[in-house]
């Protein structure tokens, strides 16, 4: 039943709204399947992520303040569907506050997100948001310390996460497997029955990681991964980054110039919440002003 | 597509699986994780086997001590103790129902006490209707307190009492509904911490102050009492005060085995999640609000039940049992039993009313400050209460174990 009807209140939402132009082919074919691709223009389908212009993530004019400050001022980004994006930027470039407005932690003032072309990602919770396919990694690794390993991934793992479906969940072997999977991808495969609070900082960014790659998400956001990670380490995070690239959407915020160069095909460079410059890392360290703001110092 | 793909991946899953899964089985069945029955329950949970094994010799050796036994034997178990430990077990439930939300579920509350007060008051009120015609002023219809306000008739919310079926659906009702739009309110703004302990305490001070105005239709401050009959059965006799003590162990022994079901299923472990993170939690697709909501609804339900089974033992209910004491009295055994164990809970509810007991006895000018002692030492020297201190132990002594293996 994994990620079957895990929507099921969104989807609901999204039928209310679009009740005149809805295609409700769910339980049609039944299973997994129930939502298909749409066919025709522009058919609002539930749980559908509509990315057939490119991007999957559309912020637009996002505005957000703090007691007067503009942690992000008039942002515009657009992400393509697969891609792999770097975002660097000083401190208080508004990095970690994208996060938020994307994962539904903090709505903005003014603007709007979208995921697709059809998901108005401001109306939604972070719940929500994240079972539709956005997957968080936290600037500080934010693991659930008195829960084992296997714990946390079974508890990350793409699945019907209402309450009564949890107080009757059962580890299918299945399951079982595919977080075996991610234990080892992750390198952690030895570890799945201790608790998560002992591992070391470094084990605990990877877990973060295999907890979002359970998600099974179409976007996953992942913020400074390699604190605290051995150069062996980091080069693994790497592969692994480079490797989900294309099969997710993945962004990256890191200050580790060294490690973004080796990985970053797109970079985006944020300065006072707004983006400064964007392109490749070459172009990017050589527009003036970025060397200005940025690298230059 | 995506869909597609995805779907594509799980039946590769499911293919390896099935050829893998021979192999591992011997594996996955010696290493259960949320398994079904009693005994798997209790296989990974030393402590509750202890407490469960306990709770049922109790279950034996009291009635037999009772009403067996002849009253020249040093073996007698006078009345008076059996319903002091059927009391006690009441505790160890309303304990329990503490620990699932303040231990697991991180959401301290100061107003459980209400829960168990209203859960008290339903049963009251049939045992109230049991009286029948025999009080005071022999009033079949209506009890005395009424009488004596001079009511003509019945409250609308009386109705209904006079069933035992119907008491007993209140009894989980009331509480149950009240912690359902008390934390619906609530987990939906997000109040949490020390804002929220607030206003659960302010919450049972409104109730003690509305159950002492006459005009509530509860008795007012001396709320209910004089009780005769349990479906027919005198309370002044000893097996029916067996009985009741009975009716309480059997009853917490569920409790706690549902208890730890709940706990060790993937709910328990969401709920951990969002006590330790819970804006992690959210962030990995659960509606924290509805994991805390349920617990919350629960735990006020099996409180409701240890108020039930106080009444009749005690014999009376009054606004008292609302006061905000009693609800920090509560955190206390909790956190001096350990929390987060449930077992702990039961135990430190015995050890703090058996010292409540005692003191009160013998030194009752004593019993308000010990308390306090006892709740700033556990807090300071003890913060995962005794079972923690026995978990120390152990820990050291495998420790100890280990390293000994090690040199040899």
């Amino acid at each position: 039943m994994v990620g079957v009807c895990a929507n099921n209140n969104v989807q609901q939402r999204w039928r209310k709204m679009h009740s005149g132009n809805v295609r409700l082919d769910n339980g049609a074919s039944g299973g997994p399947m129930a939502v298909s691709e749409p066919q025709g223009m522009h058919p609002v389908t539930p749980e559908y992520i509509d990315v057939s212009h490119g991007p999957i993530l559309y912020l637009e004019d996002v505005t957000v303040s703090f007691d007067g400050f503009r942690a992000l001022n008039d942002l515009n980004l657009y992400l393509t569907d697969g891609e792999l994006r770097c975002i660097i930027g000083p401190n208080g470039a508004g990095k970690t506050t994208m996060m938020d407005v994307i994962t539904g932690k903090t709505r903005p003032d003014t603007g709007s997100v979208f995921f697709g072309q059809t998901i108005d990602l401001t109306r939604l919770h972070e719940p929500e948001i994240a079972r539709l396919g956005i997957g968080r990694k936290f600037q500080k690794p934010t693991v659930l310390e008195q829960l084992s390993v296997f714990e946390n991934l079974h508890l990350a793992m793409e699945a019907d996460k209402r309450v009564w479906r949890s107080l009757f969940a059962k580890v299918s072997p299945q399951q079982k497997e595919r977080i075996a999977e991610v234990a080892e991808i992750v390198g952690l495969q030895h570890h799945s029955k201790g608790l998560a609070g002992k591992l070391s900082h470094g084990q605990k960014q990877w877990l973060e990681i295999g907890m979002v790659l359970m998600q099974n998400p179409r976007v996953m956001l992942i913020d400074e991964p390699i604190a605290g990670m051995t150069h062996q380490e980091v080069e693994k995070t790497a592969t692994l980054l480079t490797a989900l690239a294309g099969k997710h959407t993945v962004v990256v915020v890191e200050h580790d110039m060294e490690f973004v160069r080796s990985i970053a095909r797109t970079v985006t460079v944020l300065h006072e919440g707004q983006v400064l410059a964007e392109g490749s890392m070459q172009e990017v360290q050589n527009d003036p002003r970025v060397i200005q703001v940025y690298l230059g110092e | 597509m995506w869909r597609g793909i995805r779907a594509a991946q799980r039946r590769s899953y499911n293919k390896s699986a099935l050829r893998r899964s021979v192999a591992a089985r011997r594996d996955l069945n010696s290493q259960p994780i949320w398994e079904t029955t009693v005994l798997a329950l209790i296989r990974s949970d030393r402590g509750g086997a202890i407490l469960l094994a306990a709770l049922l010799s109790l279950l034996v050796v009291v009635p037999i001590a009772n009403l067996v036994v002849p009253e020249s034997s040093v073996f007698h178990l006078s009345s008076y103790t059996v319903t002091l430990l059927g009391k006690y077990l009441c505790f160890a439930l309303l304990a329990l129902a503490l620990d699932l939300v303040w231990g697991y579920c991180g959401i301290l509350s100061l107003g459980h006490g209400a829960f168990f007060a209203l859960g008290g008051y339903a049963m009251g009120m049939y045992l109230m209707r049991q009286i029948d015609g025999r009080g005071v002023y022999g009033n079949a219809e209506l009890p005395d307190f009424m009488v004596f306000l001079n009511w003509h008739e019945l409250p609308w919310y009386w109705y209904g009492f006079d069933q035992f079926w119907f008491a007993l659906l209140m009894v989980m009702l009331v509480p149950g509904l009240l912690a359902l739009v008390f934390g619906w309110l609530t987990f939906r703004s997000r109040v949490t911490g020390v804002y929220l302990s607030i206003i659960t305490q302010a919450l049972t001070f409104a109730l003690t102050l509305a159950f002492f105005r006459n005009e509530m239709g509860f008795g007012g401050n001396n709320g209910l009492t004089d009780f005769k009959d349990l479906l027919g059965f005198s309370l002044q006799h000893d097996g029916v005060r067996v009985a009741l003590f009975a009716c309480s162990a059997l009853v917490l022994v569920a409790a706690y085995l549902f208890s730890r079901k709940v706990v060790n299923s993937k709910f328990g472990k969401v709920v951990i999640a969002t006590r330790d993170a819970e804006s992690r939690t959210r962030f990995l697709g659960y509606q924290v609000e509805h994991y805390k909501l349920w617990i919350f609804v629960v735990s006020a339900m099996l409180a409701g039940i240890a108020g039930a089974l106080y009444v009749p033992q005690v014999g009376i209910i009054n606004p008292n049992e609302f006061s905000p004491l009693n609800s920090i009295e509560l955190v206390v055994w909790v956190a001096v039993g350990g929390r987060g164990t449930l077992y702990g809970a039961v135990i430190g509810a015995f050890i703090v009313n058996y010292a409540k007991t005692f003191f009160t006895g013998a030194l009752p000018e004593v019993w308000l400050f010990a308390l306090g002692a006892l709740f700033v030492l556990v807090t300071l020297y003890l913060p995962r209460g005794i079972v923690g201190l026995f978990d120390g132990w152990r820990l050291r002594k495998q420790q100890r174990a280990a390293a000994v293996a090690q040199d040899a």
